[in-house]
């Protein structure tokens, strides 16, 4: 095998995903390639060139990548596949890689590969269906494989330890004025990252309101936790939408994980039953969620959450 | 911004409050005697066309399924929530098993060609092969600019969407010259509940079929499915009594 990763970045920093890609495009064996584009690369080449498994970097840096729009990207990486003939192109199953690697699929006639969480062969993958609820087992008849991988189900690889030679990507004319970045608004928290965090604790319905969150974030900070929702919590308004946990928000597998006030809808399941140990705390001994949790409390959240951030 | 057309991919699915069952050969889901509905990710697709329609700012709303004779149940559903004419692609028996995101996209794309659409709306992902990919092909196949994930979608001038986005860390803005693709995400509406009248009259608007030979799409599968199983199980644990005795428990496997 032969594959390219597409990193993803936001200009200074490399996204951890990124490193879950790369542990898989290592898993297929042969040379993985990575690709940075963007219209800052300097920072995110450097760490990338380090990045474990990694044997080349292309960068392409060019005012016209801001935003990392697919229509921009799309040209480049097929220029880039045109030269190099990978067997697999990848990249990570968040926002970036889901609206990117479709687009690029359909170019090259290719059916991709969304969400896996297995390599059986070089032509052979695994992912779920049914928010999780079946596993499907897939082969590909197409010359290359375009994927993208959820990255709880792939460990990354070391961000040091390598030295990738950096060459430049192939030049590709590209001029888009169909479509235009304007900006984002991202939460800033001082919080570990969802997907990436040791520890998570999510809020449900049972929160009561947003305020109440306040709760979850004294224990997060006790614990260096990262704190997410149910999508009951976030249709109510308590939180914003980037902190859903569940099959249609954000995947997760950490260490711990505790669901306060959860009651544990299939969708929630879906994203988070792949942790370590899950603890639910809900007054209602009924909850689905006590199927899934390796400790259960029984008991009122807003007793025993200050309870428990005080204790530990 | 008057007299847009529009076109809504209506997938039919297994309803999202059934629990599925894995078949005995491993190979599929039970889908026999199990109820089906819209996609519902497509029904807030077609909830923001037909919104932007009370707007006059889409024309016309054609809704398209491709799959078998029972899609048309998911297509009167749409049509009497308010699009205007239905358009049902019959895919039978194992070419309906083997049909996927990138043959569909072929054939979506083959209509909004030949239906001369401006904006077309999907929603980001069918629950159920969770594949997240139809609205980007399509827009890819169509040379078309893609506003996926869309949480709030605003006009601007005669040619512009201004579309607010999910991505992973927050929001995001983007602009984009139609004709465009769009796909839809939870938070961009709460579709409405098709009426009882409005039921009757969807039964009189026009409803056309057509095959994926006259389309002139090859529609064979990409991928074969070798299993379908059932998940790990996670054997439920203990209950604790208190947040002493759960700290214990926590401590004990080393995790605080």
């Amino acid at each position: 095998a032969s594959s390219l990763v597409i990193a993803e970045h936001n200009g200074s920093d490399v996204v951890p995903l990124t490193y879950n890609s790369i542990g898989a495009a290592k898993q297929l064996g042969g040379d993985v390639t990575v690709l940075v584009a963007g219209k800052d690369c300097s920072n995110v080449s450097k760490q990338l060139a380090q990045a474990e498994g990694v044997s080349k970097l292309l960068v392409a840096q060019n005012d016209i990548f801001d935003g990392f729009l697919a229509e921009t990207l799309t040209p480049l990486i097929l220029e880039t596949q045109k030269q190099f003939n990978f067997t697999h192109i990848l990249a990570g199953a968040g926002a970036f890689g889901k609206n990117l690697i479709p687009r690029l699929a359909a170019k090259l006639d290719v059916a991709p590969i969304s969400d896996i969480i297995g390599i059986n062969g070089e032509r052979e993958f695994v992912r779920t269906i049914y928010a999780g609820n079946a596993i499907q087992t897939v082969t590909s008849s197409d010359p290359v494989s375009l994927i993208t991988v959820r990255g709880t189900a792939f460990p990354p690889s070391g961000p040091t330890g390598g030295s990738a030679n950096i060459e430049d990507a192939p030049s590709v004319a590209v001029s888009y004025d169909l479509s235009k970045f304007e900006g984002q608004e991202l939460s800033i928290s001082e919080r570990p990252e969802l997907t990436a965090a040791k520890a998570v604790i999510s809020g449900g319905r049972g929160m009561k309101n947003g305020e109440n969150f306040e709760l979850l974030y004294n224990l997060a900070d006790k614990l260096g936790a990262a704190v997410g929702a149910s999508r009951a919590a976030v249709d109510a308004g308590y939180v914003p939408n980037d902190m859903q946990v569940g099959q249609t928000g954000k995947i997760v597998a950490p260490e711990l994980y505790i669901a306060v006030g959860i009651s544990g809808a299939i969708q929630h399941l879906a994203g988070m039953k792949d942790s370590k140990v899950i603890v639910a705390i809900n007054k209602d001994p009924d909850a689905p969620i006590f199927q899934v949790a390796d400790f259960g409390l029984v008991e009122d959240l807003f007793k025993a959450v200050p309870e428990l951030t005080e204790k530990l | 911004m008057a007299s847009l057309r529009a076109l809504v991919g209506c997938k039919r699915v297994i309803d999202y409050a059934v629990k599925i069952r894995v078949k005995p050969d491993n190979m599929g889901v039970v889908t026999e005697g199990i109820k089906h509905s819209m996609n519902p990710f497509d029904e807030i697709a077609l909830e923001e066309a037909v919104r932007m329609k009370e707007k006059k700012i889409v024309s016309e709303i054609v809704a398209v399924s491709c799959g078998p004779p029972e899609c048309q149940e998911t297509l009167r559903t749409a049509l009497a929530m308010g699009a205007d004419r239905a358009i049902h692609v019959e895919i039978k028996g194992e070419e309906y098993q083997g049909l996927q995101p990138l043959a569909v996209s072929k054939m979506l794309a083959k209509l909004i060609q030949n239906e001369k659409v401006d904006i077309a709306f999907f929603g980001k992902q069918a629950i159920d092969d969770d594949s997240n990919q139809t609205g980007q092909m399509v827009a890819s196949l169509l040379d078309w600019p893609q506003a996926t994930f869309a949480s709030k979608i605003e006009t601007e001038g005669s040619d512009t969407l201004k579309v607010m986005r999910e991505i992973d860390g927050g929001l995001e803005h983007i602009k984009v010259k139609l004709p465009a693709v769009v796909t839809a995400d939870l938070r961009l509406n709460e579709p409405r509940y098709a009426t009882l009248p409005n039921i009757m009259k969807a039964k009189k608007k026009p409803f056309s079929k057509m095959s994926s030979e006259e389309l002139g799409v090859d529609i064979k599968p990409r991928l074969q499915v070798k299993s379908v199983v059932d998940p790990p199980v996670r054997e439920a644990g203990s209950t604790v009594e208190n947040v002493d005795e759960l700290i214990t428990k926590l401590k004990d496997v080393g995790v605080v």
